[in-house]
């Protein structure tokens, strides 16, 4: 274990921001090899906490329409069409009259919209490239065009399909650098392990912006405002469970003590290896990653890219000791050299 | 093994689809049949692409996989279905006739079934002609009433006769071979193949597989034979009545089951009963005798029972054994009153006003144009509604406004806009898919003048009745003698949903005592009760429904969860879950079994059989009522105790099912002559023109298929989900869902504009271009598929063209369902024209169709060329 107040490596966080005999750490297990893409938990977290519209406008990224975490989307459920193949499932398409993939190609068109939702930075149009390569997997070999049927069946025809959705949300992150940066304190740790933003002590200052490595939280538009996930802190004083995971009707979304909630996830994917689902892999689980492990973790059917989740996220401030190391020594070298000018040029 | 066809389980039906993910964490394996791939498929172990209207034909072919490869589950079908039941020598196959049965009716397109009866059952077996039957929907009736058969019937346990139902069956369904289903349906054989395997594999003794279908069955010109069809293969494979099988009919809404077993049908009373007929049932025994059919067996022998206990409940202390329990004041069908009968009629200004509940119309119901000119054709119309919905303001901000057909200063429609509670705002009960009855707590009080539907009827009733108290004209005794108290509370003086669940379970009069079960009703006015399938819930005074024990602290079957119909039974049939001797057909799927010792039925559900009646029973030769079911049969509500592989009547377009192509189709029937099922509901009104199918000519004109459905994210037509923003905004747009294949081939580009012309109407969506659509191969051309949602209006946060505005009127005959699941039209890029263009671009698909007239396909084909096969 590193040191207390350390900013990087595991630790229990709530004990570790001063806590006397804390709750366990709760979280977020999402098992997205069950999600059907029902979106309840956007719309249960949106009505329980208020969290106001985000744009109306169709994206065209598959039935994805909210494009992002936002201060006005909490939980926002990715849709990936994809031409591979399913671990449990026989190819969807096999023998049928039909050319090759275009999913690559609409994402990449989806890519480029945006919808006004209302927040800072919100939703600006992301990399068409980038997009065709989530939706081709890991294998993409440029984007292809499309021809007319009949022709394309056989070894150019697609076969394999997949359609994965996963319901992304703040990660809770055991050394959370939104909390770290903040100025006024307004976003806090709190007994659960949670990272929960003082909506009547944010100043606007946007610091948490930049310092979140997942990108999830912004700024509300007017309000100014950080606003995200709060994991239902108010259902949690109360014994409930957060709105999101007791909307899931498949339990994808899965509440409970995060040390549980690892050992059933682990259990998870050693089932799925078995039922010949190899690409299954647990993303945000490891204590000992980035950011010291997520209190909000996933279960993810491929690389992490593809669901637009950074595959190696480092919490922001990690470096923060020794670049002011490298700061205190930088000075003292300018000072030293300083020095030795003022004293050396004298003989 | 889960088979879904015809369903977009996740997505309709996303909290029943957790049972799903539930089995298949345990290990089950799910298939879906659909169309389009959509997120049921993404979460299935296999997908089967198929083209829209071809699912008898996909059934047809594993019945014929099962039969030729012995398959069956051998005792189950022996003993418990009429495999061996010998069908008389008159019968005629579609095998012999190019695809219509014996007894076609030129006339009336419809069937004499008296050919299709079991060999030495009298001829006079049908007792209403046919065509009335359509007209009043009345073939669903007979399948749950169990149609009018004598019980005695003649067998061959060895399954050789060829005239028995199982050598019956094997030749009709000989031409559907994996070759034929990759023909009709486009799937590739070996798909075809694994489907069949896997649920063959799934069945049996040790094993059962479910299937589950919705509207994507029912809704189409042939919908109850597809859900025969899917009933044979279940009852062939020893899935009906067992643990982990059956048939699974998801319903689309909250309480849509409660709305048939307490009707909002013009065809039938709660319970099943049917709506009396002005000609059929004069009097109240000959309408009994109706249900009951004297000297035969099974349940429906107490109808009389049933019926009064149903007008003793309307009419209370004045219905009498001496007035017929005032069956004299029922209301009479004189025809087809059916919603889509009505909509033509408001058109042809015979229907004056309308009171529209929970309903939307103008965009929910099939060919909307003509729902809309109906509506504004009337003298009033009343909604009440969550929101003001279209069906509300169609006279103002329709489509046809912007046509020039209905200018709002004109529109003689008068509509009162009343505010409903939602459901959070009102107690009462959903009964849902399983039959299980669950009560609702009210949660919150109704915003301003927003109220119950149960307030609003009982005060409509109580105001007419006072308006109506020193009325001496016999046409209002009907309203002043009946039983209309019902305690209320509150400021709003809502009546007790309570008093009225109390009345439907029944009590006994004298003491008030709530009836236990529908044995204890009698037929001599001393018991009321409301609907007699109900009655239980009620029991002991405690609101049965309302129980809420969780699952965990109760056995696998729950049955302290809510309050099942009938008896609070959760399979029915479950008879079926033991061998003829009464044990259990394996310890794996025990159930329901014959206890020896205590010479009684028991197990872990409540057994759908007489309690004592031992497997060994068997009843006199002239017995009849529940006395006539032996100890071994376990379908007691149909008269030979069997379950219907072969239908010897009853079901209005055939004892089996065939494939018949949708009334729009761009492909000729590959397997008979006959192209589209030649029974159908054909209503030739000017404004419902179809569009051409084979063997017309200019079907070309039309080449596309287009199907439409849901999306989870919105509520059927968007009313409660386009109204609400944190649903509105996770699907704002209308779209058309098309394969890149189809876009080559149309121009279609992704999120750009696309529109839809079929001989009815032209709409615009924006255009999804996906990999989860395909072309199929169908008869060695190409066929492509379209998908709509069909949510959008143009009221509420997010608005669109609806998709319902494509179809026309076809309907089913014996339920009166419209095909409203599939269609053919053209589709093109860019938007729609504006304005009074609109109708010129519809004209002008007409006409390049062949026919400015209303156009309407010949019911019957088998005159064309031969197909070869």
């Amino acid at each position: 274990m590193p040191h207390a107040n350390a900013l990087y490596g595991p630790l229990d966080p709530a004990p570790d921001a001063g806590y006397e005999d804390a709750p366990p750490r709760m979280g977020f297990f999402t098992d997205t090899s069950v999600c059907i893409g029902c979106k309840a938990c956007e719309v249960a977290c949106k009505e329980w906490n208020g969290v106001p519209q985000s744009g109306l406008d169709m994206l065209g990224m598959s039935y994805d329409n909210t494009g992002a975490l936002t201060a006005n989307s909490w939980r926002h459920v990715a849709f990936i069409e994809q031409p591979r193949p399913v671990g449990w499932a026989t190819p969807a398409f096999e023998g049928n009259p039909d050319g090759p993939a275009v999913s690559p190609a609409t994402a990449a068109v989806g890519a480029r919209t945006s919808a006004d939702t209302g927040t800072e930075p919100g939703l600006p149009p992301g990399s068409p490239v980038a997009a065709a390569r989530m939706s081709a997997g890991p294998d993409f070999l440029g984007m292809p065009g499309t021809q007319p049927p009949g022709r394309g069946s056989g070894a150019q025809g697609r076969t394999d399909f997949r359609w994965l959705m996963a319901s992304d949300v703040c990660k809770h992150c055991t050394h959370a650098a939104c909390l770290d940066v903040c100025p006024t304190g307004s976003l806090f740790r709190t007994e659960f392990g949670t990272v929960v933003v003082q909506e009547d002590i944010c100043n606007g200052c946007g610091y948490c912006v930049s310092a979140c490595p997942y990108g999830v939280i912004d700024q509300r538009k007017g309000d100014g405002r950080a606003w995200k996930c709060t994991l239902c802190y108010d259902r949690l004083g109360a014994g409930m469970t957060p709105a999101c995971a007791q909307a899931c009707p498949t339990e994808s979304i899965q509440y409970g003590p995060v040390r549980e909630l690892r050992e059933r996830a682990a259990a998870r994917v050693e089932v799925l290896h078995e039922r010949g689902v190899p690409e299954a892999r647990l993303y945000g689980h490891d204590p000992d990653d980035g950011v010291g492990g997520d209190g909000a973790f996933f279960l993810l059917l491929d690389e992490p890219e593809v669901y637009g989740l950074p595959p190696d996220p480092v919490v922001t401030t990690r470096d923060l000791p020794k670049m002011w190391k490298h700061a205190g020594l930088a000075a003292l070298a300018i000072t030293a050299a300083t020095v030795f000018g003022f004293l050396g040029g004298r003989p | 093994m889960i088979v879904i066809q015809g369903s977009n389980m996740a997505e309709a039906h996303p909290v029943g689809f957790q049972w799903v993910m539930e089995a298949k964490r345990r290990g089950a394996k799910v298939f879906h049949v659909d169309p389009r791939f959509t997120r049921t498929s993404a979460l299935a172990d296999a997908y089967l692409p198929i083209r829209a209207g071809t699912d008898i034909a996909l059934l047809g072919g594993v019945i014929r996989y099962i039969l030729n490869n012995d398959l069956d589950f051998r005792e189950y079908v022996v003993a418990y279905t009429n495999a061996a039941t010998i069908v008389t020598e008159e019968y005629a196959d579609t095998e012999d006739l190019h695809g219509l049965f014996s007894g076609f009716n030129n006339d009336n397109a419809s069937y004499d079934q008296a050919s299709w009866r079991y060999e030495g059952h009298p001829q006079d077996a049908t007792t209403r002609d046919t065509e009335t039957q359509r007209e009043t929907a009345a073939g669903l009736e007979h399948e749950s009433h169990g149609a009018p058969v004598g019980g005695e019937t003649e067998r061959d346990e060895t399954l050789q006769h060829p005239r028995c139902v199982y050598q019956i069956l094997k030749r009709h369904y000989a031409r559907y071979t994996p070759e034929m289903v990759e023909r009709v349906c486009g799937i590739p054989q070996e798909k075809f193949l694994e489907l069949a395997q896997a649920w063959a594999a799934n069945s049996g003794r040790e094993r059962t597989s479910m299937l589950v279908y919705s509207v994507g069955w029912t809704q189409h010109s042939v919908g109850v034979q597809y859900i025969r069809a899917g009933a044979i293969i279940q009852l062939l494979l020893g899935n009906v009545g067992r643990p982990g099988g059956g048939v699974m009919a998801l319903r689309g809404h909250a309480s849509i089951q409660g709305s048939t077993d307490i009707p909002t049908l013009f065809n039938l009373l709660p319970g099943y009963l049917p709506m009396p007929h002005h000609a059929d049932h004069p009097s109240f025994d000959e309408w009994v005798d109706s249900i009951r059919h004297p000297g035969q067996k099974g349940f429906w022998g107490n109808a009389r029972t049933y019926g009064v206990n149903l007008l003793k409940a309307y009419w209370g202390d004045a219905a009498t054994a001496d007035n017929d329990y005032c069956y004299g004041y029922m209301p009479r069908m004189t025809g087809d009153h059916g919603t889509y009968q009505q909509v033509l009629n408001m058109i042809d200004g015979k229907i004056k006003g309308y009171f529209l509940l929970g309903q939307n119309p103008a965009v929910g119901s099939a060919h909307g144009r003509a729902q809309r000119l109906g509506m504004a054709n009337l003298d009033w119309l009343v909604v009440r509604d969550l929101f003001m919905i279209e069906s509300a303001t169609f006279w103002q901000n329709g489509p046809e406004v912007a046509t020039g057909e209905i200018v709002p200063q004109e529109c003689r429609t008068e509509v009162f806009f009343l505010p409903a509670a939602s459901h959070v705002e009102k107690e009462g009960t959903f009964t849902q898919t399983q039959r299980l009855l669950q009560w609702r707590e009210k949660a919150v009080d109704a915003p301003g003048d927003a109220r119950s539907e149960l307030w609003f009827f009982y005060h409509l009733g109580r105001v007419i009745r006072e308006r109506l108290a020193s009325s001496t004209r016999v046409r209002d005794r009907a309203l002043l003698d009946l039983n209309w108290n019902y305690p209320t509370h509150g400021p709003h003086a809502e009546p007790s949903a309570e008093s009225v669940l109390r009345e439907i379970n029944g009590y006994d009069v004298a003491t008030g005592r709530p009836l236990s079960s529908f044995t204890e009703m009698k037929d001599d006015g001393s018991t009321v009760g409301g609907c007699w399938i109900y009655t239980g819930v009620y029991a002991d005074g405690v609101n049965q429904a309302a129980r809420r024990k969780p699952g965990a602290e109760q056995s696998l079957v729950a049955p302290e969860w809510g309050w099942a119909w009938p008896a609070n039974r959760r399979i029915l049939y479950n008879r079926a879950s033991a061998d003829p001797d009464g044990n259990p057909w394996s310890e794996r799927k025990r159930y329901v079994w014959w206890d020896a010792d205590k010479q009684e039925w028991t197990g872990y559900d409540v057994p759908d059989f007489e309690k004592n009646k031992p497997p060994s029973y068997r009843p006199a030769r002239d017995a009849s009522g529940v006395a006539g079911i032996a100890g071994d049969d376990p379908f007691i509500l149909q008269g030979d105790g069997k379950g219907w592989l072969y239908a010897p009547t009853g079901v209005l377009d055939g004892p089996l099912p065939s494939h018949y192509e949708p009334v729009e189709s761009p492909v000729r029937n590959p397997l008979y002559q006959q192209q589209a099922n030649p029974t159908r509901k054909v209503y030739t009104h000017p404004i419902n023109t179809l569009n051409p199918s084979p063997p017309e000519p200019y079907s070309e004109v039309f080449p596309y298929v287009f199907t439409v459905s849901r999306l989870t994210e919105h509520h059927t037509a968007g009313g409660m989900s386009r109204t609400v923003s944190p649903l509105a905004e996770l699907q704002p747009e209308m779209f058309v869902e098309v394969s890149p294949e189809l876009a080559v081939e149309r121009g279609l580009t992704h999120l750009g504009w696309a529109h839809l012309v079929t001989a009815r109407a032209a709409i615009e969506a924006k255009v999804l271009v996906t990999d989860r659509l395909t072309p199929l191969r169908v008869d060695d051309r190409i066929i492509h598929q379209v998908w709509l949602p069909y949510h959008f209006g143009f009221e509420g946060l997010v608005t669109g063209d609806s998709a319902n505005d494509l179809f026309g009127i076809s309907l089913d005959p014996n339920v009166l369902i419209q095909e409203s699941k599939v269609g053919t039209c053209d589709i093109r890029s860019g938007r729609r024209p504006r304005g009074p263009q609109l109708l010129d671009l519809v004209v002008d698909y007409r006409r390049r169709s062949g026919d400015l007239n209303p156009h309407y396909p010949p019911q019957v084909t088998t005159d064309g060329p031969d197909q070869e096969v």
